[in-house]
């Protein structure tokens, strides 16, 4: 266990992305509120990570494909004790190291840099690739987007990691059913998803993405299954927005950033649900 | 060159437990004897190529050198955003090498013609770009393509290509290094890739016609020899540059944009190559050298050209 639960943790995560994103004047504040949950259960209990070394060969790895909910792992890693959570102030402003899509460089716990997507994915089974072939038993973890799997890049790294039993990489799909521009479904429809990983041979779990307890319990069960031959896929069931009722569901929250009223009230909102 | 390039290969696969060879599906018969010795160090990525760079970074953040290899634009143009951010943005050691550079595979089509490649690998901050001119270039080449950190780009030709250099003469190469075959006195043509004996035999056409032409090799094209570049342009009236690629910001624009910032009294850059165009017939890779001026006597009618003043 960690030092806070994981419901603190994203508790924590939703309030330090509100404040990142007003202060930066940025967008993407749905993204990371529908996979804050995941990304809290995940460092706060799944992953074996060290602040005090974060580069300890036996790591788990996680790389953030969708690049675009990078607040969302700063706040993690900064609230995990990986670097002070004052540094999230400079979030976005001139001169600072933690842009908008997540960068690795002099931020200590981010593997990679993403932001393009259907890059951290490969990037990351790249990282399990090699872990197999030094023999390593550390996992590799990666958290993709549901529009991202527009990307054809994401089903060539579905298929090379079947190819090559990867059973030492877990992809959760944060699933929250809205992308850029309208629903996933009115877009480039995805359904039925658990099929069509099932297909291309990998382990699927499909799980409420907000309920800690089942998420806790897909870890288990996904850790478990590591070994089995197969790489691993969590296909998450989100709300894009979760945590603030007038950012749940809503396009708008894509790319729009909280200011006045709508600040306050978000706040008010995230507030009542300190655990 | 290709055979130069896999033997150098294998001995550093060898010695390098932590080199691994990633192809998209392509490579048979050359790599059949690399993936016979070093089945621990081979993947063939399938025909993913963005996929396959991707990952290639992944596993260099995990301290693999990490060869990658395929033919013509597929290594490069079709996943250059991947070669952008995941290897160069992680200066990580992903070595990316392409067979069949120019007009290598000149009956297959354009879609097989590399002739806009180095202009888009030199784009990209902290990727090194060699292109040897024939064997011995590229076993000099191999040595630091390998060894240096980060991440680089080697061209090459299928084989066969005529030697310039006497063999082992290049052991010590140095990175970004240019090779002066011979000087002289009017004009330089300086050259980058299999093109370079084309460029001496222009040399020769051109003395009979009375004009002292030198050559130099440009195994490196980025970083270039800045050194020898500011001092030749210093000493002869024009240097032509000669590739088996676009004159757009490849070869000839590297140049250009070198001398470009050098001092007054400097020489005139004229470039040789694809001006702006793709090939849409097809033939051997010396029919179409020839059908673009890029053999010895199209090279030797065009610096006559410029040497006459009439352009």
């Amino acid at each position: 266990m960690s030092f806070i639960s994981s419901k603190e943790l994203a508790y924590r995560i939703r309030c330090h992305a509100l404040e990142m994103t007003n202060r930066g004047g940025t967008s993407h504040i749905g993204s990371i509120f529908s996979m804050a949950d995941i990304v809290a259960v995940l460092y706060a209990d799944v992953l074996n990570v060290d602040p005090a070394n974060p580069r300890k060969p036996d790591r788990d790895r996680l790389v953030l494909s969708k690049g675009h909910a990078g607040a969302g792992i700063y706040a993690a890693l900064a609230e995990r004790g990986f670097f002070d959570p004052e540094q999230l102030k400079t979030h976005c402003q001139n001169g600072s190291i933690l842009s908008g899509h997540v960068s690795h460089k002099g931020v200590p716990g981010v593997e990679a840099s993403t932001g393009s997507l259907g890059q951290g994915m490969p990037m990351a089974m790249g990282m399990a690739m090699a872990a197999k072939l030094n023999g390593q038993k550390h996992h590799v973890h990666c958290i993709i987007g549901d529009g991202e799997c527009d990307e054809g890049a994401v089903w060539e790294t579905a298929l090379i990691a079947n190819q090559y039993k990867l059973d030492n990489f877990i992809v959760t799909i944060d699933f929250n059913k809205i992308q850029s521009l309208a629903p996933v479904e009115e877009t480039i429809a995805l359904e039925p998803m658990d099929d069509k990983w099932r297909s291309f041979g990998w382990h699927v779990i499909r799980v409420d993405g907000h309920d800690h307890d089942a998420l806790h319990r897909a870890y288990d069960e996904a850790c478990a299954a590591l070994g089995g031959g197969k790489p691993v896929v969590v296909i998450a069931d989100t709300i894009k927005g979760k945590g603030v009722s007038f950012m749940e569901n809503d396009v708008l929250w894509h790319y729009r950033t909280a200011r006045g009223e709508e600040y306050d009230a978000a706040w008010k909102e995230l507030e009542a649900q300190k655990p | 060159m290709r055979d130069t390039f896999t033997r150098c290969l294998e001995n550093y696969a060898r010695e390098h437990k932590e080199l691994v060879l990633i192809t998209g599906d392509l490579g048979f018969g050359v790599l059949r004897q690399y993936i016979a010795e070093f089945p621990e160090q081979f993947i063939n990525a399938g025909i993913s190529e963005q996929a396959m760079m991707s990952m290639a970074a992944g596993m260099a953040l995990e301290g693999k050198t990490v060869v990658v290899y395929s033919i013509g634009n597929f290594p490069t143009l079709r996943c250059l955003e991947q070669i952008r951010n995941c290897c160069a943005y992680h200066n990580v050691n992903v070595k990316i090498v392409c067979v069949g550079a120019g007009f290598v595979y000149g009956t297959l089509g354009m879609t097989h013609h590399a002739t806009e490649d180095m202009s888009a690998l030199r784009l990209l901050p902290g990727v090194k770009v060699y292109a040897p001119a024939d064997a011995v270039e590229t076993e000099a080449v191999m040595k630091v393509f390998l060894s240096e950190p980060g991440v680089a780009y080697l061209r090459i030709g299928r084989g066969g290509e005529p030697i310039n250099h006497e063999e082992g003469t290049l052991a010590d190469y140095a990175t970004g290094k240019a090779l002066e075959q011979f000087s002289g006195t009017d004009a330089f043509i300086l050259t980058a890739g299999g093109i370079l004996p084309d460029a001496i035999q222009a040399s020769k056409i051109l003395a009979q016609q009375g004009k002292s032409v030198g050559v130099a090799s440009f195994p490196t094209i980025k970083p270039l020899d800045e050194a020898y570049l500011s001092k030749l342009c210093q000493q002869v009236p024009v240097l032509f540059t000669a590739e088996e690629h676009t004159i757009v910001g490849g070869f000839g624009g590297a140049v250009c944009e070198f001398v470009a910032g050098q001092k007054d009294n400097r020489a005139r850059i004229v470039r040789i190559g694809l001006n702006d165009t793709y090939c849409a017939t097809v033939g051997n890779q010396q029919y179409l050298k020839a059908q673009f001026g890029l053999d010895a006597e199209g090279i030797a009618r065009r610096v006559m050209s410029v040497l006459d003043g009439n352009e």
